[in-house]
């Protein structure tokens, strides 16, 4: 499957970057990128949490909304920007500002899409005001639950430690 | 060190470790300590490096308390403390597995696209109540 090919790297003082490939051409990837039909059947929240509301307008100075709720407590996590570049289908630049202020600041988001044989690779910069808020947002998930499989983590980082010290 | 608050002080103690990751002359030196503590001279060989270079770079890794030294005076050997790398590492691992869930999810629903448009159609209407 394809579990495990995905990258995470914190890069610079203020970046983290994720690279990702799938199975499928690159105008089908952006469409699930950006037409809310598709991101709310993927763009998951914790477990328990579902996404009662996906709006996208993917034009320069649109704006997005996403909202997660915890089914149980009734608790919300709201999110949205705006879109600063769209160039369909390998290019888009948008803001993200959470209404909790998990995190301090904005982050800018630029996602970049390319297609080899029938595969697209996407790579997504998340580019924080400072270093402390990136380190901020790489300590703390978006919501405690997320560290339900901690102790499993445990076991895999040691030689994903090593790996990464190797590599 | 200025005296900061508990949680600050850890979230620049982590920046420090993540710019120290960033060389890849730094990895390398982690990756022999982590084989065992070694003298300057050592850990210069294989890197066609000279000696001050590579202090240089083990000071980026005191700092970010990745490296520590041994109490022979005479080498003063530098070794891997393991404990800052291990938390950093736990972070990534941590965020990463947040997103992977949601990658997954994101090639099931290509799998579903690429499959024909009424499967897709099914799907999404699955969760329409109007």
């Amino acid at each position: 499957m394809n579990s495990g090919d995905l990258k995470v790297a914190a890069r610079g003082e203020r970046e983290i970057v994720m690279t990702r490939t799938f199975h499928a051409p690159r105008s089908l990837v952006f469409q699930t990128f950006t037409n809310p039909d598709y991101v709310r059947q993927w763009l998951l929240g914790p477990d328990g949490w579902s996404m009662p509301v996906c709006e996208i307008d993917l034009r320069v100075g649109g704006k997005y909304r996403y909202v997660w709720r915890e089914d149980q407590s009734g608790r919300e996590m709201g999110v949205s920007g705006v879109f600063q570049e769209v160039s369909p289908p390998e290019r888009v630049v948008h803001s993200e500002k959470f209404d909790q202020a998990w995190y301090a600041g904005e982050c800018l988001i630029t996602t970049i899409m390319t297609e080899h044989a029938g595969k697209t690779t996407v790579t997504l910069t998340l580019l924080y005001n400072s270093a402390n808020t990136r380190d901020a947002v790489l300590k703390s998930p978006m919501e405690r639950g997320v560290t339900a499989s901690y102790n499993r983590l445990e076991t895999l980082l040691a030689s994903a430690a090593s790996r990464r010290v190797a590599g | 060190m200025e005296p900061v608050g508990y949680a600050q002080s850890q979230t620049a103690r982590l920046n420090a470790v993540f710019a120290a990751l960033a060389d890849p002359t730094r990895r390398a030196i982690l990756a022999r300590l982590a084989r065992g503590e070694a003298s300057v001279q050592q850990l210069a060989r294989p890197f066609a490096m000279s000696q001050p270079a590579v202090s240089k770079h083990l000071k980026v890794l005191e700092r970010a308390g990745l490296v520590s030294r041994g109490r022979d005076a005479q080498r003063r050997p530098r070794r891997l403390v393991a404990k800052p790398l291990a938390e950093a590492t736990r972070y990534l691992a941590r965020y990463r597995s947040f997103w992977e869930r949601r990658f997954h999810a994101l090639d099931t629903l290509l799998e579903e696209l690429q499959a024909g448009p009424n499967t897709s159609q099914r799907h999404s209407s699955k969760g329409d109540k109007r």
